[in-house]
């Protein structure tokens, strides 16, 4: 029972949680209880509402119903302890920075208004770029790194915020075999921390090798826990099976209505 | 009293410099068309503000042209977010609507105030001197001077007091949030300070070409630099130099002075697309003319070593060296001539041949050649298509790559046509 449980000590806790685009609802009635120190996975096919997961706790996207509490309190009084990492295509790469800015960005949150991020900043947002193995190009034009290497930029921004909650989506995706390599073993070492990761996920394959919790969505939550027990053929079934339709069609039926089409 | 012409320079420089720099932001956005529905949309708040104060008083003008800034703002997104118009309609739509508003606004009234639609679209700069500010009996000199220094200035601060926000939330708003940083908020003070700067450009470059003045230089400093602050002192530069060079050109041609300002902003656009060094027109023939004249430089490298390798003589006569068109022939002889310079080859009676540098070059390009031939035969393409990719990577083969050719080829002594690949030094 949600409720049961001692708040203060759930990284992500979302209670009956609705989030709907344009009046069309994406994700219904989630309730999730994340618990801390874990790699979490969250999987689930196209448009099943991953991202929109993602962004509703930190409202990016406003929710049509529900909360979401970090360490028992609400998104707006805990920033700091959220670090995000966006999907790659969601920003302009030809903005005219350097790998190092972006990783500063980190710390604008820390370094408050009317000030420039001081020495220290630039120490932790040197020593994150040297984590993801890009100390090197420090001072390369963000347009001419690889897709890995954006990627791994994206990550070492999100260290130097230094949270104790990750949010990340699909941070594997268009990488290479190298930095998926390196990106999981930072998300390893940031486990063995005691942070907690929630990870969008696409590649069944490495499900089992990477997460030690899952999130099975689908519209809704399907399944969640222990990979060990959720990461099961019938659960998958219900996840990537057709037998959502007709949830749905429910969504475009609120959505048709709303519009006055039906 | 300083002389007329310099009032006028000083407001044009101000007007010029304050569009330049904000102007960064509306480009870097992907907004300049915003900006573009500001500087028109701000019109009916100007004159909304004329007709209630009875006057030209700045700060009832600048009032109401915030107003109406932060309002085309907000009717954009709702219309984009709300009611499903597709943004750059709804940006269409909302600053013609408010444009026409205020011209029709002022064309009724217009014989009650002291404004009228040539001077608001077209700008009036040349009336700078005899505009005065009054503070009482005290003359303070040049009105528009006065209202275009406070607005650069304000300007200038607010780019350096937000610079790491307005950059963040410019880079993305979804992770500015996520660290904490209002992006909206920076949206909409972004926006009010270019409606603020537009009402107070508007009197000296006019309302229609205010809009070059914001667009235009932060462009033409994204061709000449990949750094964002060096971006923006560009921009302001060749905003206040635009100015100043227009004036001038104004008085040569006699004509309009606004006009002529946004002519050289023009000018100073179409010059950089051409000798910008990164993305200019200039600097990709020179890149490509450079590569070209190497390329050639190795492929005679490489026919001397062949030659060495077959015969006792291994001089040949410049004629062999050279075939093709006239232009890849003239290519050849420039390539032979650097390499002369560059001590890699001698010459003898028109024969060239390769001097002891030459030969340890021409060794490393033709070992590279062969390497990348043997490479590509392991990959399974048939003998005939070897000679294409080697030709084509031969040229680029540094250390490293070198190294990893050797990794992958540890034995390598004879290439797939049973020639001999060179030692490694």
């Amino acid at each position: 029972m949600a409720h049961a449980i001692d708040d203060a000590t759930i990284p992500i806790h979302i209670h009956d949680m609705t989030v709907a685009y344009h009046k069309k609802p994406v994700l219904w009635d989630v309730d999730l209880a994340v618990p801390e120190g874990k790699l979490v996975g969250i999987v689930g096919p196209n448009g099943a509402g991953k991202s929109t997961m993602i962004k509703a706790i930190m409202d990016l996207v406003p929710k049509a119903s529900g909360w979401v509490r970090i360490y028992g309190q609400p998104y707006a009084r805990m920033r700091q302890t959220i670090g995000y990492v966006p999907q790659r295509e969601s920003v302009d790469w030809d903005f005219p920075i350097r790998a190092l800015d972006v990783v500063l960005m980190g710390r604008y949150g820390h370094v408050g208004w009317l000030r420039r991020p001081g020495k220290i900043d630039r120490e932790i947002a040197e020593s994150a770029l040297e984590k993801v193995g890009m100390a090197d190009y420090r001072d390369r034009q963000i347009n001419q790194l690889s897709g890995g290497q954006q990627q791994r930029v994206f990550l070492a921004r999100a260290l130097a915020q230094d949270a104790r909650v990750y949010l990340m989506d699909e941070p594997f995706a268009g990488v290479d075999a190298a930095t998926e390599r390196a990106i999981i073993e930072i998300l390893m070492e940031l486990r063995s921390r005691d942070k907690t990761m929630l990870v969008v996920h696409h590649d069944l394959q490495t499900v089992n090798q990477y997460f030690d919790w899952l999130v099975l969505i689908n519209m809704r939550v399907v399944a969640a826990g222990d990979t060990a027990t959720v990461f099961t053929e019938e659960n998958l079934n219900k996840t990537y099976g057709g037998r959502l339709t007709l949830l749905s069609d429910a969504a475009q039926a609120v959505a048709d209505h709303q519009r006055g089409v039906s | 009293m300083l002389d007329g012409s310099f009032w006028i320079i000083l407001t044009g420089a101000f007007a010029g410099g304050a569009c330049g720099l904000l102007g960064v932001f509306l480009v870097l956005r992907k907004m300049s068309l915003l900006g573009d529905a500001l500087s028109h949309a701000v019109l009916p708040g100007i004159a909304i503000a004329f007709l209630v104060s009875g006057s030209r008083d700045i700060l009832p003008m600048f009032l109401g042209a915030a107003v109406f800034g932060v309002m085309t703002t907000l009717l954009v997104e709702t219309f984009h977010r709300r009611w499903h118009v597709q943004e750059d309609a709804s940006i269409g739509i909302a600053f013609t609507s408010l444009f026409a508003l205020g011209v029709v606004l002022i064309s009724a009234y217009a014989g009650q105030v002291d404004l009228d639609q040539e001077c608001v679209l077209y700008g009036e700069i040349a009336y700078t001197p005899w505009d005065r500010l009054l503070i009482g009996e005290q003359d303070w000199g040049p009105r528009p001077v006065w209202i275009l220094g406070t607005v650069f200035v304000l300007d200038l601060l607010f780019v350096l007091l937000f610079y790491k926000e307005l950059k963040i939330t410019s880079f993305d708003p979804d992770i500015a949030v996520a660290v904490g940083i209002p992006a909206t908020l920076m949206h909409y003070m972004l926006m009010s300070s270019v409606s603020l700067t537009t009402v107070a450009a508007f009197e000296s470059v006019g309302a229609i070409l205010v809009v070059a003045m914001l667009i235009v230089p932060g462009a033409t400093a994204y061709l000449w630099s990949d750094r964002l602050p060096v971006i923006l002192i560009m921009s302001t530069v060749f905003g206040i130099v635009s100015a100043i060079a227009g004036y001038y050109l104004a008085g040569l041609w006699n004509s309009s002075i606004a006009g002529a300002m946004v002519l050289v902003v023009g000018g100073i656009f179409g010059v950089s697309l051409i000798v910008a060094p990164q993305y200019g027109l200039l600097g990709r023939v020179i890149r490509q003319g450079r590569l070209g004249l190497r390329v050639a430089q190795d492929h005679i490298l490489l026919r001397l070593v062949r030659e060495s390798e077959t015969t006792e003589d291994p001089s040949v006569h410049i004629s062999d060296l050279m075939e093709g068109s006239v232009g890849a022939r003239f290519r050849s002889r420039v390539a032979m001539w650097c390499l002369g310079r560059e001590g890699f080859v001698t010459w003898d009676a028109g024969h060239l041949a390769l001097s002891d540098n030459g030969l340890g070059k021409a060794t490393d390009l033709l070992r590279s050649h062969r390497l990348w031939e043997t490479y590509f035969s392991q990959l399974g393409l048939p003998e005939d298509h070897l000679h294409h990719p080697a030709d084509a990577l031969e040229h680029f083969t540094d250390e490293e790559l070198l190294q990893g050719l050797h990794a992958e080829l540890p034995n390598a002594e004879i290439d797939p046509q049973g020639k001999r690949i060179p030692k490694n030094k």
